[in-house]
């Protein structure tokens, strides 16, 4: 039957692109999308657009595609998103828009995400810029951390005429698309640092090296700086490590500290001056986006790259297209496997790992089967580098120095996922700050959920 | 962009710097530090808050050039300027948010070491304005490296100055003068110890010996300094602490030292290559065959 195989994406070829930190996917061009877009059934009920955390006009979209009116499929895109080309790089749309379309009961789903990159690349490409606000109504609102959820809370406030400052950190904007994803899956130059721009292009004002909490306060921003609201958008970027012996170890990092070393501070190449470990073998332990990023970036770094996972391929909590590329690539998987030890050298540096198989038990609280360790299976591995790739949590600097703000017991901020409101009067939150750990499309979408509610509770 | 006041250098390896920094000099205390960075390029450096004027808005950094990253920032001038300055970082020295009566009643000596005279003199300052007078031992090997001598004399109730090679005053370690002034008689209820890692790894011997409880200020690697990468982490009693949010103070008799100063050394081989390239500008290749630069 006829359209059942998606149009392929070109790609750089897997031994290639294992050797740089150029974008994998190099994405549709105009024919290949229009062709591709056409695949769409424009289905009456579309599942897909339940499959989207965001509930973007997919058909909608596609349709403008098929007619080769680009502006107006990004009219659609922007209704619903404010970072269609971030998310249409790194939303997992297996499980998502793509998951649910109607065309993969019987062969490929549409390439929903290429054709959402296509239109926002496109639309970048033609200078198609958010429309600024025609008039301030003089209110301030602080926005912290300028992550997804930072950016597009302070974009649309600032559409709305709100006077906006981001307090960023770090020294550069972006959260985890500057400092975790590396530049292989999201370009900086090409994408991040131009949805940066856009915002700051609404008049938003952007302060980087303030860490609120430190430099100051949420009530001193209130109380002293004259801003009206604040919405908290701190992400969750506090490493977690196993608690097993010798992982204090030289070459045993967090794969934030991996990542942020590699990408935020370009230790990578030879003209900046962060260092970056050099390794022949490393072992990056989780299945999750992060690590395969690592993964894959130990592997471009020269070393030979394994991902030790507890559970099997099909628990991987990562992108399947990660995944895929990154066997592609060459990365090795030793699923079924946890580490027990940390194995050192005189000079307290890594030299191995100890672990023990494991099998699959009964399914947990999660629905996944629970892995469970088989007695007597203990082995090593030679390593020179390990990466923990275990998940992270809400830092819990702002959460600390904020009277009245109240918090779950995993240090999230509680705040009603409609509005973002938070047990403080004038102070909204969402994203990873809130939810713990998830994705960029959700992160995104709590960000405008937080400016409604800022500009509901400005407007009384 | 923050801009260079003022730049001296207080001897032959140690430059001090007041930088406009206004957030920073606004909530900044005693014990905090702040990370710097000189431009695109660059890395992040902590360095620990020395001073600051609230008024002027300006922190005072003291550093030593000892990489490449400090051998730049020591050629820079006053009207220059960093393109980061963050902070303040990490907490407060505890002396300075515990209950003030209770500070009171104890007897403290602080023990500096070489640079890290420059991280101990805010906290005697501090004190000093709210009517405590510490004891100071400020060590360094040799006269040239005593430096802030004055300034600590204004603050300090006793100031013992000692060298390694008796150039001047005391003579010997910073740890024999511990115990001299012990058995001198003097009593001590709390010492901070602050300097380099092996230093403070003995001042801790010593002072668990004599029983004197020992807060000392580590200097682990960071790269953000705000509980992000988990670079800093250290081994205190049972635990893995992250020096840049739960630090950089911590009680000394609990540290595992000797891990701290293997991690420290993590990036030699780098760093090392770095300096050198820093010096020698694109003339060294390596191929020499005597510094491994090529290798
Ligand atoms: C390596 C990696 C790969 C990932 N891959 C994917 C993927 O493929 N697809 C996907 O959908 N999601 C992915 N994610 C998850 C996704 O990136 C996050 O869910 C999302 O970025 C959360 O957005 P946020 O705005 O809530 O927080 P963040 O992006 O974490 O941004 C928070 C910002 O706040 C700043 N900040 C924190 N505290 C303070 C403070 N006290 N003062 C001032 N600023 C502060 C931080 O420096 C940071 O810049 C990945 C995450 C990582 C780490
Ligand atoms: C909380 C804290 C406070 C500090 N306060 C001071 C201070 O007041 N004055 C001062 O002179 N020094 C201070 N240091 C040490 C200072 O940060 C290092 O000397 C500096 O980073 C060296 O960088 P470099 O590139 O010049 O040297 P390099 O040649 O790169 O390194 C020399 C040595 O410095 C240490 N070092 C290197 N990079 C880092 C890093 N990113 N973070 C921490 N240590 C590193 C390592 O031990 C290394 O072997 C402090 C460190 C910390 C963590
Ligand atoms: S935002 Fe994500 S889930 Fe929604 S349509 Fe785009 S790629 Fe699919
Ligand atoms: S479910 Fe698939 S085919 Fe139907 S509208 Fe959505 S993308 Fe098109
Ligand atoms: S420096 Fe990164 S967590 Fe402390
Ligand atoms: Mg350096």
């Amino acid at each position: 039957m006829e359209g059942l195989k998606r149009v392929p994406v070109r790609e750089q070829a897997p031994k290639v692109r294992a050797a740089n930190f150029e974008e994998v996917c190099l994405g549709y061009n105009q024919e290949e999308a229009v062709e591709e877009a056409k695949r769409c059934l424009q289905c009456k009920k579309p599942l897909c657009v339940q499959g989207c955390p965001v509930a973007i006009d997919i058909p909608g979209f596609i349709g403008k595609v098929v007619e080769g009116d680009f502006a107006a499929a990004y009219q659609i895109l922007s209704d619903s998103s404010s970072l269609p080309a971030v998310c249409g790089r790194v939303c997992p749309q297996e499980s998502q828009c793509e998951g649910k379309c109607i065309r993969g009961k019987k062969g490929d789903p549409v390439s929903i995400g290429k054709l959402e990159r296509f239109v926002a690349d496109w639309a970048k490409e033609n200078g198609i810029k958010p429309k600024k606000a025609d008039k301030q109504n003089g209110k301030k609102v602080a926005v912290i951390g300028s992550g997804p959820a930072g950016l597009s809370c302070a974009g649309d406030l600032a559409k709305w005429g709100y006077d906006v400052t981001i307090f960023e950190a770090l020294h550069e904007p972006g959260g985890v698309l500057t400092y975790g994803i590396p530049e292989f899956r999201l370009p900086k130059d090409a994408v991040v640092k131009p949805e940066v721009e856009n915002v700051k292009s609404l008049g938003v004002k952007l302060e980087t090296d303030v860490i609120i909490g430190k430099s100051v306060t949420i009530d001193e921003l209130l109380d002293e700086e004259g801003f009206s609201a604040v919405f908290v958008g701190s992400g969750a970027g506090l490493p977690m490590f196993m608690g097993i012996p010798g992982e204090n170890a030289n070459g045993v990092f967090s794969a934030n500290e991996y990542l942020t070393r590699s990408n935020l501070m370009k230790a990578r190449l030879d003209d900046y001056a962060t260092p970056m470990p050099v390794s022949k073998k490393a072992v990056i332990v989780g299945g999750g986006n992060v690590a395969m990023d690592a993964a894959r970036t130990a592997l471009r770094l020269g070393a030979e790259s394994h991902i030790v996972y507890r559970r099997s391929e099909a628990e991987l909590p990562a992108r399947a297209e990660e995944v895929h590329h990154a066997k592609e690539e060459g990365v090795i998987f030793d699923l079924l496997t946890n580490p027990v030890e940390i194995l050192t050298d005189d000079k307290g540096w890594v030299r191995g790992i100890r672990c023990i198989r494991m099998e699959l038990g009964e399914p947990d609280a999660s629905g996944r089967r629970r892995p469970v360790a088989i007695e007597g299976s203990e082995f090593e591995i030679e390593a020179d580098a390990v990466i923990m790739s275990l998940g992270t949590s809400p830092n819990p600097l702002i959460s600390s120095t904020t009277a009245g703000l109240d918090v779950n017991k995993r240090k999230c901020i509680v705040a009603e996922a409609e509005t973002g409101k938070t047990s403080k009067e004038g102070v909204y939150a969402g994203g990873d700050a809130v939810t713990g750990a998830a994705t960029v499309i959700l992160a995104m979408e709590a960000g405008r959920a937080g400016a409604k509610g800022i500009h509901e509770f400005l407007s009384k | 962009m923050f801009k260079i006041l003022r730049a001296e250098h207080l001897a032959e390896n140690i430059v001090l710097m007041d930088v406009e920094a206004k957030r920073v000099a606004k909530a900044c205390q005693p014990g905090q530090f702040i990370i710097v960075r000189l431009d695109e390029k660059g890395e992040r450096i902590p360095l620990t808050i020395a001073d600051y004027d609230r008024e002027k808005g300006t922190v005072t950094i003291v550093f030593q050039p000892i990489g490449a990253s400090t051998y730049q920032f020591a050629n820079l001038k006053a009207g220059d300027s960093f393109m980061d300055f963050v902070g303040p970082l990490g907490r407060p020295s505890e002396l300075t948010t515990d209950d003030l009566e209770e500070v009171k009643k104890k007897k403290i000596l602080f023990v500096a070491g070489g640079v890290g005279t420059a991280p101990v003199y805010p906290q005697v300052k501090w004190l000093h304005e709210h009517g405590i007078d510490a004891d100071v031992i400020v060590g360094a090997k040799t006269k040239s490296l005593i430096i802030m001598e004055d300034m600590m004399k204004e603050v300090a109730g006793n100031l013992y100055v000692t060298t390694d090679d008796g150039s001047y005053g005391r003579s010997g370690m910073v740890t024999k003068v511990i115990e001299d002034l012990v058995a001198e008689g003097k009593q001590y209820d709390l010492c901070v110890a602050i300097g380099p890692m092996i230093m403070m790894k003995f001042c801790c011997l010593t002072t668990k010996k004599l029983g004197i409880p020992t807060i000392v200020s580590m200097n682990p690697i960071m790269v953000d300094g705000t509980g992000m990468c988990g670079a800093c982490r250290l081994t205190v009693g049972d635990e893995v602490k992250f020096a840049c949010v739960d630090g950089p103070e911590f009680d000394g008799h609990k540290i595992n030292f000797d891990e701290a100063m293997k991690r420290q050394a993590m990036y030699k081989t780098e760093e090392g290559r770095a300096l050198l390239k820093f010096q020698e500008g694109d003339t060294h290749h390596g191929g020499c065959g005597h510094c491994g630069g090529d290798k």
